[in-house]
């Protein structure tokens, strides 16, 4: 005999679905960037990658073309005859860097700007906040380009662009969430307590703001990595020398009608990863910070 | 709606004021000097000297300051070494082509992505919903100059169809146009559904339907009308942004327009040219956010209020 569903089981029924959605969400593009990172790191070395080295015998290989040397190109070469798949990983490996070292920056000073805008108020928070108001009346892509071609190429220059074009983000997400949390009892206990500045902060503030700023990390991953490629493909990002995803794919662009695949490639490479970075952030916001719920 | 409006232009004002100061700070930081590369390589260091006098580089930090905040307002930004015109022309030329490009953008964005938007929202979690969501995640995560390539690649490379450069007929915004379009349209359709879901939940559509009315009428009429409001705002950011952000866009296509003027400029070293680009950039960026402030408190008194 079967029991006709009541509302209760299929509203029980619905959120088992959901929740298996997302870790589905989760587990996916976790895969997807591990793979990235274990390729940035093991493919060069595998395929002797140097990238000075020219080969012009072997130039504009198509996909799956077998070389002389018994190596595979599975994704071809490109126009001065090295392997596109390892310069591809390469290219991982800067925009892996790129973009784990300006989150660090961008967010470390963007959370404490953050969080001493919203714990002081005030004047403080006046000029902080009129800062970020300024910045953001820039394109990011505008300062980050500008910047990029007074500091000259190098990747330390591109990461502390990338950090000083970002930093707003977190530091908006901090301020507002501080806000929320400033008046609530266990905040308000401590301050009556005669807790010191450093010790609100730190221990009763800090910690309830870790959740979106895990989740906006995950997001402007995808917009840092980005940004990286764009300026690398305008010529102002990564120098000659370090194989950006950016600069294969702009150089490719001379060769689109003989060499399709040097330009396209890596661009879907790229689009992977920052959509796999897109997807972990929003599954993680749908997880953690229902309220955050975004557009 | 007068204090709010004040406020804001205040606020438009400081930051226009900040964006001036900021570019000349970081074009300040140069570490070339500017005076050698107008005077050439093997220039003697009496010209180098002159050129230094003529170009007002001699002079205290403050007052090139000073003097350069008094040209930034009356729209002066100096000489462009490489064209030899005043920075200011240069742009004034490529500017109508940039807003060609941001108008059709948008223009197109708002065509494709509000049915898309509405469909999705009321076929919610079924499978047309399913598809739109993903495929604009998918298109939101394409690199910008990628797509141009590949729009190239195929439409002008393999087929034949479009030109893939330059500005010389009709058909050459239609590549540009579209990349411009894409990630823009990929937002515009999210922001379309979530905020058509976010109203469906209030009482008033509650009554609307209670009344007996069909889906299709209280969607169309009852909750688009307020859950337009946010999408209204970002039509209007995002065309001030393409005013702009379209650099990438326009380097890809060879389109003459401001962002391509910028890139070369700053290839070029010509900085006059550089600051008279980001400056009128930044501009119309904030003067269009200003207007699409002062509509949002016009359409939505919670804000003018807020504060």
């Amino acid at each position: 005999m079967t029991v006709p569903p009541t509302i209760a089981m299929q509203t029980m029924r619905r959120a088992h679905r959901a929740r298996r959605g997302v870790t589905a969400r989760i587990t996916i593009p976790l895969v997807v960037i591990g793979l990235f990172m274990v390729g940035a790191v093991v493919v060069p070395i595998l395929y002797h990658f140097d990238p000075l080295h020219t080969d012009v015998l072997l130039r504009l290989k198509p996909p799956g073309t077998t070389l002389p040397d018994g190596s595979f190109a599975i994704f071809g070469t490109d126009q001065v005859g090295q392997d596109l798949f390892a310069q591809m990983m390469m290219g991982a490996r800067v925009s892996l860097t790129v973009g784990v070292c300006s989150l660090l920056f961008a967010g470390v000073f963007g959370v404490l700007t953050g969080l001493l805008a919203g714990h002081f108020g005030g004047w403080i928070d006046n000029v902080l906040m009129r800062i970020a108001d300024v910045q953001l009346a820039f394109p990011s892509i505008l300062l980050a380009i500008l910047l990029a071609s007074v500091l000259g190429p190098s990747l330390w220059n591109v990461i502390v662009v990338i950090s000083i074009t970002n930093w707003v983000v977190f530091a908006r997400v901090t301020r507002s969430q501080v806000l929320t949390l400033r008046s609530r009892e266990y905040v308000e206990a401590a301050r009556t307590l005669g807790a010191s500045h450093w010790h609100i902060i730190v221990r009763t503030l800090l910690p309830g703001c870790v959740a979106p700023i895990l989740v906006v990390a995950t997001v402007e991953f995808g917009h840092v990595v980005l940004l990286e490629a764009a300026l690398s493909f305008l010529g102002v990002g990564v120098p000659l020398g370090i194989p950006s995803l950016g600069t294969t794919i702009s150089n490719g662009t001379a060769y689109l009608s003989t060499a399709w695949w040097i330009s396209t490639l890596p661009g879907i490479a790229l689009a992977a990863l920052v959509l796999s970075t897109g997807v972990l952030g929003d599954a993680l916001r749908d997880r953690f910070d229902p309220k955050l719920r975004s557009a | 709606m007068l204090g709010y409006t004040i406020r804001r232009v205040l606020l438009a004002a400081f930051v226009l004021w900040g964006v001036v100061t900021v570019v000349f700070i970081i074009v300040r930081l140069v570490p070339s000097d500017p005076a050698v590369l107008v005077a050439g390589i093997d220039a003697t260091p009496e010209q180098i000297a002159t050129i230094r006098e003529r170009m007002g580089l001699d002079q205290p930090l403050l007052i090139q300051y000073l003097g350069y905040v008094a040209g930034a307002v009356r729209g002066d930004f100096g000489t462009s070494y490489t064209y030899g015109a005043p920075a200011m022309e240069l742009v004034g030329e490529v500017l109508p082509n940039t807003a060609l490009l941001a108008f059709l953008g948008c223009t197109l964005a708002v065509i494709v992505s509000f049915p898309l938007g509405l469909l999705a929202a009321l076929r919610v979690n079924r499978f047309t919903d399913r598809a739109v969501t993903t495929a604009s995640l998918l298109t939101q995560s394409l690199p910008g100059f990628w797509v141009g390539v590949v729009l190239m690649l195929v439409f002008s490379q393999m087929l034949r169809l479009l030109p893939s450069a330059g500005l010389g007929s009709p058909d050459a915004l239609i590549l540009p146009v579209v990349t411009v379009a894409l990630p823009f349209i990929a937002i515009l359709t999210r922001m379309t559904r979530s905020g058509l879901l976010e109203v469906v939940g209030e009482g008033y559509i509650t009554t609307a339907r209670a009344k007996g009315l069909s889906e299709r009428i209280v969607i169309l009429t009852h909750a688009a009308r307020n859950a337009l409001i946010p999408v209204v705002t970002l039509v209007g950011l995002e065309f001030g942004a393409l005013l702009g952000g379209a650099v990438i866009t326009e380097t890809v296509f060879s389109f003459p327009g401001v962002g391509k003027l910028l890139v070369s400029s700053i290839l070029a070293r010509d900085y006059n040219l550089v600051q008279a680009c980001v400056v009128i950039i930044a501009a119309a960026f904030v003067i269009v956010n200003l207007l699409v402030d002062l509509l949002y408190g016009y359409l939505d008194p919670r804000v003018r209020l807020a504060k």
